[in-house]
């Protein structure tokens, strides 16, 4: 019989770790900004069906980088999580915070026990009545849970749109405003100025949706033609 | 077929909330294993089970889409049971459902299969088709056959926009989930013979909203006027029955000042008439 290596749990842990940080760093990036509106979340993503951005509840936007098949299927196990929890309790009860340890438990449970991590990061955000009511929690591949305040960046070259983030942002930004700012974001790291509405995904966690829209969902897609619009508003 | 790994995968990849729960929850299912089905039949022969019971919707196309409207009286035997019940709901964005029948057991088909619309789209990341819609409803009803064998029977009455097709469209189910396509208007519930005579002479093609409210409420008055079981319009309690418009623009409900309008007219347009019947 042969005798495994020994390797030392450190170093198990530490190899897995690097791995899936390269696999991350290889994406592009998704910004989740919170503001006076709502949540808007913005991903460079130039395909038009393969999102990386959804709905999970009411008040909940998921948002993922890394690999899709690994933060599809999470993304769809948080769809059924939530739905199996409010039809059984009541819709009030499906939480950000419910969604955010569950999905910590299975990263986790992935990260040590799986012969592979998940190479995916991902931002669980719910909208509140009011900007400090917002909840933003970022989820790393070893399943460790950060509570987050007024914006998140994840994906490649984080830190560079990250301080391009940083230098914009207020709690009072509107939509356009917050939408603009995470774009501007996006290409810090690039050569270009701008980014095509084609090339990027975005979507917002309406505050006021009960008022605007009169429904308690509060995701809603913006189509190429909105992200256009709300763009050309700044000139 | 060899049980791969990618067939395992394929096989639990559902979109449908429903077949989730048969398979992870299915106690939480409305139907299924519940405590009705495991007592015997003779027991309920002998006692049938007093549970509030909704009745008369009505609905009917009109220029730009259709409508569904319900009274508001639930009935337990021959005592309301409630004046405030709601019996129609939005389904979806686009589509709605008025249920009579065993109340209890409605309102939990209709939570289902709001989840099951929404869960679908969230999946999927689309809508899923109106037949589609009306197909999941009528296996819905079919998984309540055991308990309607017993007395305790749904019967929905399912009304939708079809985007591609650009027309309002209404379904009626039997308790076996059968599915029927209706034209121009239907009725279902105990009211429904005579909500169905008021259609008959009230209904005329390319109505417009507002003329297509007025008949059903009209439909209503005239149901709840033969039906003990059917509430008519409340002045005292302010109480109106609930109104829905789909049209391409989405399912919304008719405001209640609206309705106190168009019912108040139908009381006192009957009240100068002067007539028995």
């Amino acid at each position: 019989m042969t005798q495994q290596f020994y390797v030392s749990p450190e170093q198990l842990m530490k190899d897995r770790a690097d791995f899936a940080r390269k696999g991350i760093a290889r994406g592009r990036s998704v910004v989740v900004i919170s503001c006076r509106d709502g949540i808007a979340l913005v991903a460079e993503n130039p395909s038009p069906s393969l999102h990386k951005i959804g709905e999970i509840y009411d008040k909940i936007a998921f948002a993922a980088v890394g690999k899709y098949n690994e933060f599809e299927s999470l993304r769809q196990a948080g769809v059924r999580y939530a739905d199996v929890r409010g039809y059984s309790y009541d819709r009030e009860d499906v939480t950000a915070r419910g969604l955010a340890s569950v999905y910590a438990q299975s990263l986790g449970a992935v990260f040590t026990a799986e012969q592979k991590p998940f190479e995916v990061e991902l931002v669980v955000a719910e909208v509140g009545p009011s900007p400090e009511a917002d909840h933003l929690y970022r989820l790393t591949f070893d399943g460790s849970i950060a509570d987050e305040h007024g914006f998140i960046v994840m994906g490649g070259q984080a830190d560079k749109v990250s301080e391009a983030v940083e230098a914009g942002w207020q709690g009072e930004l509107d939509f356009a405003g917050a939408i603009r700012l995470a774009l501007a974001g996006l290409v810090a790291d690039k050569e270009t100025t701008t980014l095509p509405a084609s090339a990027v995904e975005v979507a917002v966690l309406d505050r006021g949706s009960e008022s605007s829209r009169g429904t308690r969902r509060a995701f809603r897609r913006l189509e190429d033609a909105d992200i256009v619009a709300l763009l050309a508003e700044e000139n | 077929m060899q049980e791969t790994t990618a067939n395992q995968v394929a096989a639990r990849a559902t979109s449908s909330f429903t077949e989730h729960l048969q398979r992870e929850r299915p106690g939480l299912l409305p139907f299924g294993l519940s405590p009705f089905q495991q007592l015997p039949a003779a027991a309920h022969a002998a006692a049938p089970v007093q549970v509030p019971h909704g009745t008369t919707i009505v609905a009917l196309s009109y220029a730009g889409g259709v409508l569904m409207a319900g009274d508001r009286r639930a009935t337990m035997g021959n005592v309301i049971a409630s004046r405030h019940i709601e019996k129609v709901f939005p389904a979806d964005q686009y589509s709605v459902l008025g249920i009579a029948g065993t109340a209890g057991i409605a309102l939990d088909i209709t939570r289902l299969f709001q989840v099951e619309l929404e869960h679908y789209e969230k999946i999927e990341g689309t809508l899923l088709s109106l037949d589609g819609k009306a197909n999941r409803l009528g296996a819905m009803i079919r998984g309540n056959l055991p308990m309607a064998m017993q007395g305790l029977a749904v019967v929905p009455l399912f009304a939708g926009f079809d985007r591609p097709a650009g027309v309002g469209r209404l379904f009626s189910y039997d308790v076996t989930g059968g599915r029927y396509e209706e034209l121009e208007h239907h009725s279902v519930g105990s009211g429904s013979m005579f909500a169905r005579g008021a259609l008959k002479k009230l209904w005329r093609p390319n109505l417009s909203e507002q003329d297509a409210v007025a008949v059903a409420v009209e439909a209503l008055y005239d149901a709840a006027d033969d039906d003990s079981a059917t509430g008519g319009p409340d002045p005292v309690r302010q109480l109106w029955p609930v109104v829905y418009v789909v049209s391409r623009t989405g399912a919304f409900r008719v405001p209640d000042r609206d309705l106190a309008a168009v019912a108040n007219a139908i009381i006192e347009s009957r009240a100068v008439a002067q007539r028995e019947a």
